[in-house]
């Protein structure tokens, strides 16, 4: 399965905010799960929302480098907010997954292996941004391979329902304009929104992007967008647009970044990498993971669990008698390279989509747009010695 | 995507650490693989390991591999026992290119453990001898306890149209052969450098130093393909362990062309 | 000696050195033959020639109180032994020893040092070639010692 980028959304609606309510009700009774953004523990994360109360109403985000902030708004925006530390793959990817089970029949030293029964689970995204939409995009390519599917993430992908939310004001680590997915959302979605405060007025401004979507929004009370509606919601995505925090120059990145594996620019990015993995965390296109084989006590019966792993560990890169990435300067080296420049020739798209998470994350506030500009502003400098003066 | 089980049925005793297990299927199955292709190993509860498949390929009823006892891993599948079951899966990755090479020299450089995942490749040649040229084995290993298929080395070198040379960095008593780096047996082994295709596996220093002196004898890094070894978890690409530069080992290689992988290949920590 | 220079011309480590200096070369060779066993130098012998082994396979070791002759490495067919006659202080540094019957050209360091020093152009062209062969013995060593077949790294 590959979604179709290209899927343009058709006609345009109006959902007020007093009726808003109603799609979770419509989604529910289709069988979704609802999960979206709500406040926990001093930042805004996806989890399961009961009803439009969960949603982070008069809430956004500070962010800069190794910096987060909520703050209240003075208006009653459900997403006035931009991305938290959460992405969606932790759904269609979960953090820790059991993938089968081994059992031992006496004292036969044969074993039975019994796969996981596949997710049934029907998810209903709430709130899915357009780089986010663009880290979808970015996974479906890593886990839906011609040769190769996750079967997992593929049962979860193909039933998730995805309620984009467009973007009218950035965060100080965004930069998806440098890296072609945002603010807007292209397509890709059910249904996409944009949220319109204007003066008394709060009403959300509807795309339809497929035929689920237009089934849904059947049954949520709605009425066609008038030209100024639809005038408003653009120009507040337009002025999204104009406020990134960030930029990122994309122009030969891959080859830049070839030639410069030697630059003494790693050397000191990784005095300051605590090599901590969060910004891996934090990523929603990362997508390595491991596998522990683990045994109950009378060793009868074994299983297979998978859980996110990150390249800056040191066991990631072990074989036989130590790690081949020692160095802090070769793990952040390898994590950055892979995203910008590795990942083209592997998958054909950048790995990155511009969010932000990794620099807004970072404890030390490493941030990866000034890691590339400082390489390419010395293109070609290597390390020490030299001509004396 | 889930492990198969397979009997042991022969165990080897290679080396003080190697063993060569012979597996077959509990239930009929074939299992047609291509020289160079590997296999996940899993032993029950201890966990699962990418170990290259080393019989012969026109044999697909019976898997043959080759394990050094070095982790927690390959130790448990070196003290397996005839009757004992391992988890299977596969078969992963790319292949020597033994059909291309007709018509050509094949020089095949191995290296300690590296001459297993040769082997099938060299089993295919030798069943196939008429589409090749000279064919040449240099084979280089620690010291003479270290040798792995003995009894076969000892059969090949016996062939008028196969050229096999051993090597060790070190001799004690009762050694006759060559003492010296398996590269020093590459100025004198009978090829034409123009019609060659060589084949390479062994530790990554000792590969680097086999394509350098390949290149002084006029082989084009076009024609030399190398079998690569990384930590791998799933093998079909998904973990990321196995990455090197923009290239998974699991599903890209083990085996690629060294012009392809040269770039990275010369960056350390990759 | 014609035999000597034919020989020379074909062998890669003299190959393009002019026609003169191949019969100079030659002229300080004689043929010379081991049976497996016997020792060709041993180490601290005065180091005054070198060989082109035509034939057989011949150990350089080193003796090791407790452990014998430890063999460092093989020459074979073709290789060139011994580099110590060049350079002081004149000493083989290790045994050489045939293991097989070896048949070998050796030829004469006084003899060559000599024409060198007439005609340091041909002294030049000998060290360069001495050097590369140095060279490559010294990296097959340190690969050696890396112990690259070992366990770990």
């Amino acid at each position: 399965m590959r979604l179709d980028l290209d899927l343009r959304a058709t006609g345009q609606h109006v959902i007020d905010r007093g009726d808003f309510h109603v799609l979770f009700k419509a989604l529910r009774r289709r069988g979704y799960q609802v999960v979206g953004p709500r406040v926990r523990d001093g930042a805004i994360v996806y989890d399961a929302l009961d009803s439009v109360d969960d949603l982070p109403q008069g809430w956004t985000d500070e962010q800069d480098a190794g910096h987060y902030r909520l703050k209240r708004r003075e208006d009653p925006a459900l997403f006035g907010y931009v991305v938290g530390p959460h992405s969606w793959k932790k759904f269609l990817f979960p953090p820790h997954l059991r993938l089968w089970r081994a059992r031992r029949n006496g004292d036969d030293p044969g074993f039975e292996v019994q796969p996981e029964p596949l997710p049934d689970t029907k998810y209903a995204f709430l709130g899915v941004r357009s780089c986010e939409l663009h880290a979808l995009f970015v996974q479906d390519r890593v886990f839906l391979g011609e040769k190769h599917a996750d079967p997992v993430y593929k049962a979860l992908r193909e039933r998730a329902f995805l309620v984009a939310v467009n973007c009218t004001q950035a965060g100080g680590t965004c930069f998806c304009v440098s890296m072609r997915t945002g603010p807007k959302a292209q397509g890709g979605f059910d249904l996409a929104l944009t949220e319109v405060l204007d003066g008394e007025r709060h009403y959300f401004v509807v795309e339809v992007g497929s035929e689920r979507g237009r089934e849904v929004l059947q049954d949520v009370p709605h009425r066609e967008a008038s030209p100024q509606e639809v005038a408003q919601a653009e120009e507040r995505v337009k002025q999204a647009e104009g406020q990134m925090g960030r930029t990122l120059d994309t122009r030969g990145i891959k080859e830049l970044l070839y030639r410069n594996l030697e630059h003494p620019r790693w050397d000191e990015v990784a005095q300051r990498c605590l090599s901590c993995a969060n910004c891996t965390m934090v990523c929603p296109t990362c997508f390595c993971s491991t596998v522990e084989d683990v045994t109950d006590l009378k060793g009868e019966t074994a299983e297979r669990v998978r859980r996110w792993d990150s390249c800056f560990s040191l066991e990631f890169s072990y074989l036989h008698g130590g790690s081949l990435r020692r160095s802090v300067k070769s793990r952040y080296r390898q994590w950055m390279t892979h995203k910008l420049a590795t990942w083209i020739d592997q998958f054909g798209t950048s790995g990155c989509v511009g969010c932000g998470r990794c620099i807004t994350w970072c404890p030390v506030g490493i941030d990866i747009t000034e890691e590339l500009r400082a390489i390419r502003e010395s293109d070609g400098l290597t390390r020490g010695g030299g001509e004396e003066a | 995507m889930v492990p198969r089980p397979w009997r042991v049925v022969r165990v080897r005793r290679e080396t003080h650490d190697t063993k060569t297990l012979e597996l077959e299927p509990t239930e009929p199955l074939s299992f047609p693989f291509q020289p160079g292709q590997f296999n996940m190993l899993y032993v029950f509860g201890i966990g699962e390991v990418p170990i290259s498949i080393s019989g012969d390929p026109q044999e697909p009823h019976r898997l043959v591999h080759t394990v050094r006892a070095v982790g927690a891993v390959t130790r448990a599948l070196c003290s397996l026992k005839r009757g004992d079951v391992v988890g299977v899966r596969g078969p992963f990755g790319s292949a020597w290119p033994v059909e291309e090479a007709e018509g050509h020299d094949v020089v095949i450089v191995a290296g300690g453990i590296g001459l297993a995942p040769l082997r099938p490749a060299l089993h295919h040649v030798l069943a196939n001898r008429g589409k090749y040229g000279n064919v040449v084995l240099l084979y280089g290993a620690r010291t003479p306890r270290d040798l792995l298929y003995r009894k076969e080395l000892e059969r090949w070198r016996g062939r008028f149209d196969l050229q096999v040379e051993v090597t060790v960095d070190s001799a004690g008593e009762g050694w006759y052969g060559h003492v010296g780096v398996v590269t020093t047996l590459i100025p004198r082994a009978d090829f034409d450098p123009a019609e060659t295709v060589a084949w390479v596996c062994g530790p990554e220093i000792m590969m680097r130093f086999t394509v350098q002196a390949l290149r002084e004898r006029g082989v084009s890094p076009e024609d030399v393909y190398i079998s690569m070894e990384r930590n791998m978890k799933c093998a079909v690409g998904f973990c990321g362990h196995c990455q090197f530069g923009p290239e998974f080992v699991c599903k890209d290689g083990p085996v690629f062309r060294f012009a392809e992988i040269e770039r990275f290949f010369r960056v350390r920590e990759v | 000696m014609t035999a000597a220079k034919d020989l020379l011309a074909g062998h890669p480590f003299f190959r393009d050195l002019d026609e003169r200096y191949l019969e100079l070369i030659a002229g300080c060779g004689r043929n010379v033959k081991y049976n497996a066993g016997e020792y060709i130098f041993r180490e601290g012998d005065v180091s005054d020639a070198f060989y082109l082994i035509r034939y057989g396979r011949v150990a350089l070791e080193v003796h090791v109180p407790g452990r014998g002759p430890v063999v460092i490495e093989t020459l074979n067919e073709g290789d060139v032994l011994s580099w110590s006659w060049l350079v002081p202080p004149y000493r083989k540094q290790f045994d050489a020893r045939a293991l097989t019957l070896v048949r070998a050209l050796a030829f004469d360091g006084e003899c060559i040092l000599k024409k060198c020093e007439e005609d340091p152009r041909l002294g030049y062209e000998l060290l360069r070639r001495f050097i590369q062969l140095v060279g490559r013995r010294l990296q097959a060593t340190r690969m050696q010692i890396l112990d690259v077949f070992g366990q770990g790294k």
